[in-house]
């Protein structure tokens, strides 16, 4: 039977139900112990990142080899026809899916990937679009909490940091609202998640409670999501205020549950002190690494009638 | 025919008649109608008495018959108002106006670095009734804002 991502464009979360998602995260478990370098041989994927990355391209390029096909694409789109010939994205994107098998793109402007994809004759999967989605982030932090807990389902979930603006919480609060979590929300009132999300999470019919210190929040969660709160949000003097009680230290993990674990998309600054690295609980590492698992399963599954 | 004593608008041999719509938002449509050709011949009353809504305006727009497409768009300005399309000094067909599940190319996206404005698409919106306010989502950037924000009221 074919697979039901087989030949679909992966642009948003909210594309993809809930079967396709434990479809992705038992396939990147079997990846991960059994690695099929076979997958994608004789196939060419492009790897078009018109703004920079690191974790998101290099996961991505590696996934690719790891399976055995091979990628074309730039780092950095300011070499392109678009930034140097003004040529638009739709023009370039029905050029670059006529030389290859799919398309990864990354690309400061929301909405890019789901415009690449109506352009595309192949399929597009979105690296990032400005401050839109990053469905294969989710996809990794999905696999990471399935791989650390057992389940996805009726998990306890806190969100901590920068919820506003911060495109991975969004997207992986949208995909556990699929599983029966309960969220908590930890955040700045500067910072805090969004009405239009809330507003989703009581039509869904999702509890959700907002916490006011890590105390509160570290005895009864299984995972902590744990975000940057971003410098140039704020003035010096209100960030300093502010930041410094966002902090995660090993000292708010001694009442936490043996199971609970702590996530991050990273890059971190200072808001999970190094003293939580040497705690059972934090997992930022090994999500990070789980990126490539993620994404070499989303690239089989797409490129793959049958695995 | 209708009888003209009666209407506090003249009527119109032919044409659409937008009646019922609470009053102040008359302004908004004619702003609109007029997207839809300069040359209308357009006859507006308003603050007029109503028995449902106390205050209305009504909007006459001669020789143009509405369709339920365009009707619907003008809905997102005045959901309750009604259509009328006037033949022959006779109603031809009356519809309620509605808040439509899509608008496609008539309004700009509000976010700046949505790639729709640099690029050969047209601009769409699914519509959500959501807390008495109408929130249009952009299928590009997947972004929410109320309808007062994406019309420019």
């Amino acid at each position: 039977m074919t697979n039901p991502l087989y030949q679909k464009h992966i642009v948003s979360i909210t594309d993809l139900t809930r079967e396709e998602l434990e479809l992705i995260v038992s396939t990147a478990q079997s990846l991960k112990t059994t690695p099929r370098p076979d997958l994608l041989q004789g196939k060419v994927v492009a790897s078009c990142f018109f703004e920079a990355s690191t974790r998101t391209r290099l996961s991505f390029e590696t996934a690719v080899q790891r399976l055995g096909g091979t990628f074309i694409g730039f780092a950095d789109g300011g070499n392109t026809s678009l930034a140097k010939k003004g040529e638009t994205l739709a023009d370039s994107v029905q050029v670059i899916s006529s030389y290859t098998d799919a398309l990864v793109m990354r690309h400061p402007q929301e909405g890019a990937a789901r415009l690449a994809s109506e352009f595309s004759t192949v399929p597009v999967i979105n690296g990032g679009d400005g401050s839109n989605q990053h469905p294969t982030q989710t996809l990794l932090d999905l696999f990471s909490i399935y791989e650390s807990q057992g389940t996805l389902d009726g998990l306890k979930v806190a969100f901590c940091g920068d919820l506003k603006y911060g495109r991975t919480v969004h997207s992986l609060a949208q995909a556990l609202c699929r599983f029966g979590a309960e969220f908590t929300f930890l955040a700045p009132d500067e910072l805090y998640m969004p009405d239009f999300m809330l507003d989703d999470f009581k039509e869904t019919g999702i509890t959700f409670k907002r916490a006011c210190n890590f105390n509160e929040v570290a005895h009864d969660a299984d995972i902590i999501y744990m975000t940057r709160v971003q410098k140039e949000r704020f003035d010096e003097t209100e960030y300093k205020h502010i930041a410094s009680r966002y902090i995660l230290t090993a000292e708010h993990l001694k009442e936490a549950r043996p199971n609970m674990r702590i996530l991050h998309p990273l890059p971190r600054v200072d808001e999970i002190t190094i003293d939580v690295d040497h705690t059972p609980h934090a997992y930022y590492f090994q999500q990070a690494e789980n990126g490539v698992y993620a994404r070499e399963a989303l690239l089989a599954l797409v490129l793959n009638e049958t695995i | 025919m209708v009888e003209k004593k009666k209407l506090q608008v003249e009527a119109i041999n032919t044409g659409t008649v937008i009646d019922h719509i609470p009053a102040g938002q008359g302004v908004k449509i004619l702003s609109q109608l007029q997207l839809l050709g300069s040359d209308l011949r357009i006859t507006v009353g308003f603050n007029l008495p109503s028995q449902e809504l106390g205050l209305k305006d009504i909007i006459k727009v001669e020789n143009r018959l509405f369709n339920e497409t365009e009707a619907s768009e003008l809905g997102l300005f005045a959901p309750q108002a009604t259509i009328n399309v006037i033949e022959d000094y006779t109603v031809r067909g009356k519809f309620k106006m509605s808040v439509p599940e899509k608008l496609e190319g008539i309004f700009e996206c509000p976010n700046s670095n949505c790639v729709t404005h640099n690029e050969p698409v047209q601009s769409s919106f699914t519509l959500k009734e959501r807390n008495s306010d109408i929130q249009m989502k952009c299928k590009y950037c997947e972004k929410s804002f109320s309808k007062d924000i994406v019309v420019g009221l």
